[in-house]
């Protein structure tokens, strides 16, 4: 029973499925699984969320730091997003250095994050040239169900916009203060199974995916990051479709991420 | 764990024998087990206890990585312990450092003396230790997870392994040290106890004690993983919904 037979069935299978409109767990092709941000899940962190779609679970932790500012932004201070794909999480990845897939995850994130300008780096900047906030957004899979795009960017947002600057801690203020959250960038993932485009994919329907399109858009109708994955191709009018799916998939997860509720 | 900053000293030990979060010397902090937490792994534990949250997924019998580590006549038995860069109070850049690769290895080896690893020869039974966050006591809180979700995944044992730390501060040996009790106390001594055996599987100790002050601390150590194991063995019932073991007549 090797793990390459089972997995080309359940792909054959998967993609008999999407042609009938189906899929695997009985969710429709605009169906996203349910989906959950703990805030504050981590006390050790400057802010943190733990957020679940179906059994994928990203607990994602932000770290406050004084240090440089980069040369060339000596007014604004540093953001950084690391995520880690731990063998923890799936039986697919191993112990070692950040693989191709754990770089993708973490600079998609960062990317919707920067581009939607989800905190104003120039405010972080304490002395200009010398002194500035380090951001650290670092992102932990617990468990690989698929879909980690969506599952990280919601965990980072969800733990930036419960973050609280530790001056206090550092001696650059009298007292800590909330970081301030300005936009609220979210992913949207959509992988193709021969046809049919569908949003949300479990790890199978990865597996099976010919092509993954991933949309992030934020509160003022912006489209900010766009990441198109695997193996397979998009029309343009693909596209467009798609960005419209994750401009209303979008405002439900926004929603989630800032209230913490379903 | 090292402290942040150079900080007074805090009362360890008030005068009427409490703890600076009010515990008794022989108290444990409350700990809470869950048995299959992780949907993909093998087995899995999320152990609570304290301050700390430590995950441990176990995957195996399987195939072994790197091949030459395969063994013709039992199970290698792997564990990777790591910290979250935010569980800590300064960030701990990620990756694996010296400290986490000594625990790891006397983690596995604590294992290989319980697990009927010659049951699965050219195997592998991978251990993985995250911890979330941390407030000392992280080796134990991630033995006593990693000994669960060894259960949870059905590998064969002689034993489930109960860890704590005993440890010396303000003058009195404690029970389950806390982060201040770590960093500003006179030792740390960590260990798990094979139940069954009563003997010791793991066994680490840093700081300072009279030969007395030794023989309470393992008693002391010895009770309260006698306490942990009923937690651990309690979890193992939740999860797998049975009713308490009947009394078996002697």
């Amino acid at each position: 029973m090797s793990e390459e037979v089972t997995a080309e069935i359940l792909t054959t299978h998967v993609l008999e499925l999407a042609s009938h409109g189906q899929r695997l767990d009985g969710r429709g092709p605009d169906e996203y699984r349910k989906t959950t941000v703990e805030p504050g899940f981590v006390t050790t962190a400057d802010g943190s969320a733990l957020v679940r779609i179906g059994d994928t679970a990203v607990l994602s932790g932000i770290k406050l730091e004084p240090g440089k500012p980069f040369p060339d932004t000596p007014n604004a201070g540093v953001l950084t997003t690391n995520a880690e794909l731990i063998p923890l999480s799936s039986p697919v990845f191993e112990p070692g250095p950040p693989q191709p897939g754990a770089i993708e995850v973490s600079r998609v994130v960062d990317r919707a994050i920067r581009a939607a300008e989800t905190i104003d780096l120039t405010r972080l900047c304490v002395t200009p040239g010398e002194k500035s906030w380090v951001c650290y957004v670092d992102i932990h899979v617990l468990d690989h169900g698929g879909n980690l795009i969506d599952a990280a960017q919601l965990a980072a947002l969800g733990a930036l916009t419960h973050a609280t600057v530790p001056a206090k801690r550092f001696g650059i203020a009298e007292a800590d203060y909330p970081l301030e959250v300005l936009h609220y960038p979210v992913e949207c993932t959509f992988v193709r199974l021969g046809e049919a485009i569908v949003v949300d994919p479990t790890f199978d329907e990865e597996r099976a995916a010919q092509g993954r399109l991933t949309v992030a858009t934020d509160e003022t109708g912006r489209i900010v990051a766009m990441q198109k994955g695997l193996v397979g191709a998009f029309s343009p009018d693909d596209v467009k479709a798609t960005v419209e799916r994750a401009f209303q998939h979008g405002e439900r997860m926004r929603a989630i991420a800032r209230g913490g509720g379903p | 764990m090292g402290s942040v900053g150079a900080k007074d000293v805090p009362v360890l030990l008030s005068p009427e024998g409490l703890r600076i979060d009010g515990r008794r010397v022989n108290e444990l902090r409350p700990i809470k087990i869950t048995a299959g937490a992780l949907k993909h792994a093998d087995g899995s534990a999320f152990v609570e206890w304290g301050q700390n949250k430590v995950m441990a997924a176990v995957y195996g019998p399987r195939e072994v990585h790197p091949r030459h580590l395969q063994q013709n006549t039992k199970a290698v038995i792997q564990c990777k312990y790591n910290m979250a860069a935010f569980s800590v109070d300064e960030r701990k850049r990620p990756g694996l450092d010296r400290r986490s690769q000594e625990i790891s290895k006397v983690i596995a080896e604590a294992f290989e003396s319980v697990v009927f690893a010659e049951e699965f020869p050219r195997t592998s039974i991978d251990i993985y230790i995250e911890v979330l966050q941390a407030n000392a006591g992280t080796r134990c809180a991630g033995l006593v997870a990693a000994s669960v979700a060894l259960a949870d995944a059905g590998i064969p044992m002689a034993d489930l392994l109960p860890a704590v730390a005993v440890g010396k501060a303000g003058g009195a040996i404690i029970l389950d040290l806390k982060k201040e009790e770590d960093n500003f106390g006179e030792a740390d001594l960590p260990m798990a106890l094979v139940p069954q055996s009563g003997r010791l599987v793991l066994l680490q100790m840093e700081g300072h004690m009279t030969r007395e002050e030794l023989a309470t601390a393992l008693d002391m150590g010895v009770q309260g993983c006698r306490g942990i194991y009923e937690v651990m063995k309690q979890a193992l019932r939740d999860r797998y919904s049975v009713a308490p073991a009947p009394e078996v007549p002697a």
